[in-house]
C-alpha cells in the first residue's frame, strides 16, 4: 500500500466561491445558503483544496457531468486530501467507467427491483416496530442513534445473509471509511481490511454450505464470458453494498424525521393522508438529499460554458442540484405534495443508485410505522442535533420528545 | 373527439429509476434489471391521461415521451 498520509488540517473557509470546502463545519451545519452563493457566482466553481476540485452548482451542470463518462471518470469517487493509487476491482460498479461498468452493474440489479423489495417489506415493518418497542415508553429518544441508524443496516444484513446483530460492526466501518477516512488514510485502510476479512469468512463458509442470500447469489453469478466472478470482485461488491446502503438511508430517514419533528402541519397531513407518504418521501429526498459523489476529470472540456481541466476532482453535488430554483420552483421549501419532481438524489445517468428501490421502501415503511405509533414528537430543546461530515449528510444525533407538548 | 395518448420509454435513456412504474403502474413494465418499457404498444387507456403526464414529468432521465395522436 502506498501514499499513506497523516490527517491534514483545514483552515476555516472565508471565501466560499474560490476556496470551498465541503468538510468545513459551516457546510456541515447548514450547506444550503453556501450552495445558493456558489450557484449565484457560477455554474461551476473551483477550490485549490483537495489537490484541486470543481463543483457544479446547477442541476444542468450536474446532469452534464453525470452523463459525460468520457471526460469524467468514476475511478475516484470521494474527494479527499490524498489521491492514493487506484486499485483494480476497487468497488465495481460505482468505481467503474464504460465499458466495464454495465456488466458489473447488471449483476447487482436483479435482487433490487421493486418486486424484490416488496418481499422484504414485512421484515422491514417488523424491524421498525421492534426498534420503536425499545424506546416508546421512555417519552424521549435519540431517533438517529436508536431508530434511523438500525433500519438500513438490518435490511442489508438480512439481504446479504449475515447476522443482523453485527450491525454495530458495520456502522463503525462505515464511519471510518466515509467520515474519518477523508482526512485519515490509515482509518480507511484499516476499515477496508477488516471488512474484507469479515466477508472472506462468509464467502468461505458458503463454498461448502451454499445459502439462499445475496452473498451466495454473487458467488454464483457469471460474468459475460460465463465465468464465475473473481473473489476480489465479489468482495468488492459486498463491501460496496454495505458502504453504499447504510449511512445513506440512515441519513435519509433521519432527515425526514427531523423535518417532520419541526413541521407539525406536514406531519398532520401525512397522518390524515398516508397515501401521500410516497410523494412526501420524494420531496424529502430532494430537499435533504444525503449523497454527494465525485468524479475525476480525465480530459479537458467545458461544462455550462466553464473550462474544466484534467487532474482535478469534481464534487458532484446531487444535493445542490436538487436545490436549484431553475429546476424546482420554491426549491428552498419542502412542498410535501410536490407533483413534478425530477430530483437527482439517487444520481443521474449510468450510475443510478442500485439500491434506490430498497431505500425508498425503507423510508416509506420507516415513516409509516413511526407516524402510526408516534404521531406527536418534537426536537428536545435540552439536546443538540448534529450532522455527519463529508460525502453523506444526515443527522447523527436527533433528540426527540415523544407525545403531545404539555 | 378526445385525443388519444401513447407513452414511449427511450431504452437508451432509461436508467431504471422506476418512477414511472410507481406513478403509473398500468402504463409501464419493468424488466429483470428494473429498467422500464411501455406496457403493450403504449396506448393510454381513457382516464389514465393524467398518469401518463405525471410519469413523464417525474422521470429524472427525461426518457419518457407522451405522444398525442
Ligand atoms: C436514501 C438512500 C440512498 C441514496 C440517497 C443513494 C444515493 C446514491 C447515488 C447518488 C448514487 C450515484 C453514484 C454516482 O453517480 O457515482 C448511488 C449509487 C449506488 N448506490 Fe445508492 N443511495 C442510497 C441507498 C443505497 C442502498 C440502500 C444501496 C444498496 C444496498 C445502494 C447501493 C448503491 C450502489 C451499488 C451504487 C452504484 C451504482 C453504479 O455505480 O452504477 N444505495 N447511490
Amino acid at each position: 500500500m502506498s501514499d499513506v498520509s497523516q490527517p491534514v488540517a483545514h483552515p476555516p473557509v472565508t471565501d466560499w466561491v474560490n476556496d470551498f470546502d465541503h468538510t468545513d463545519p459551516q457546510w456541515t451545519d447548514d450547506p444550503f445558503p453556501i450552495w445558493d452563493e456558489l450557484r449565484a457566482a457560477s455554474p461551476v466553481v473551483h477550490t485549490e483544496r483537495f489537490l484541486g476540485c470543481y463543483m457544479p452548482t446547477t442541476y444542468e451542470a450536474v446532469r452534464e457531468i453525470a452523463n459525460d463518462t468520457e471526460h469524467f471518470s468514476s475511478r475516484r469517487i470521494i474527494v479527499r486530501d490524498v489521491r492514493p493509487e487506484v486499485a483494480r476491482n476497487a468497488a465495481p460498479p460505482i468505481t467503474s467507467d464504460p465499458p466495464v461498468h454495465k456488466p458489473a452493474k447488471q449483476l447487482l440489479l436483479p435482487p433490487f427491483t421493486p418486486d424484490a423489495m416488496k418481499k422484504l417489506e414485512p421484515r422491514m415493518r417488523a424491524i421498525c416496530n421492534e426498534l420503536i418497542d425499545g424506546f416508546i415508553a421512555d417519552g424521549k429518544v435519540d431517533a438517529a442513534a436508536r431508530y434511523s441508524k438500525y433500519i438500513p443496516v438490518q435490511a442489508i444484513a438480512h439481504m446479504l445473509g449475515i447476522p443482523e446483530s453485527d450491525s454495530d460492526l458495520f456502522i463503525n466501518w462505515i464511519h471510518m471509511i466515509l467520515e474519518l477516512g477523508i482526512k485519515d488514510e490509515n482509518m480507511l485502510l484499516q476499515a477496508v481490511h477488516e471488512m474484507s476479512d469479515y466477508f472472506r469468512t462468509h464467502i468461505e463458509e458458503r463454498k461448502t454450505k451454499p445459502t439462499d442470500d445475496l452473498i451466495s447469489y454473487l458467488m454464483n453469478a457469471k460474468d459475460k464470458e460465463g465465468n464465475p466472478l473473481e473473489d476480489s470482485h465479489v468482495l468488492g461488491s459486498l463491501r460496496l453494498l454495505l458502504i453504499a446502503g447504510i449511512d445513506t438511508t440512515w441519513s435519509a430517514i433521519g432527515s425526514s424525521l427531523w423535518h417532520l419533528a419541526r413541521t407539525p402541519a406536514d406531519r398532520e397531513r401525512l397522518i390524515a393522508e398516508p397515501g401521500l407518504i410516497p410523494v412526501a418521501v420524494e420531496e424529502l429526498l430532494r430537499a435533504y438529499s444525503p449523497v454527494t459523489m465525485a468524479r475525476e476529470v480525465v480530459k479537458e472540456t467545458t461544462i455550462s460554458g466553464c473550462p474544466v481541466k484534467a487532474g482535478n476532482m469534481v464534487l458532484l453535488s446531487f444535493p445542490a442540484a436538487n436545490r436549484d430554483p431553475k429546476m424546482f420552483p420554491e426549491a428552498d421549501k419542502v412542498v410535501i405534495d410536490r407533483r413534478e419532481n425530477r430530483h437527482a438524489a439517487f444520481g443521474l445517468g449510468i450510475h443510478r443508485c442500485v439500491g434506490s428501490n430498497l431505500a425508498r421502501m425503507e423510508m416509506q415503511v420507516a415513516l409509516e410505522e413511526w407516524l402510526k405509533r408516534i404521531p406527536d414528537f418534537r426536537l428536545d430543546p435540552a439536546g443538540t442535533v448534529t450532522w455527519s461530515q463529508g460525502t453523506v449528510r444526515g443527522p447523527r444525533q436527533l433528540p426527540f420528545l415523544l407525545g403531545k407538548a404539555m | 373527439m378526445a385525443e388519444r395518448l401513447k407513452v414511449h420509454v427511450d431504452p437508451d435513456k432509461c436508467q431504471g429509476h422506476a418512477r414511472c412504474k410507481a406513478l403509473a403502474p398500468e402504463l409501464f413494465e419493468l424488466d429483470e434489471y428494473g429498467n422500464a418499457r411501455e406496457a403493450g404498444d403504449g396506448t393510454v387507456p381513457p382516464g389514465l391521461e393524467d398518469k401518463a403526464w405525471l410519469a413523464k414529468s417525474n422521470c429524472p432521465e427525461i426518457a419518457i415521451d407522451v405522444i398525442e395522436e
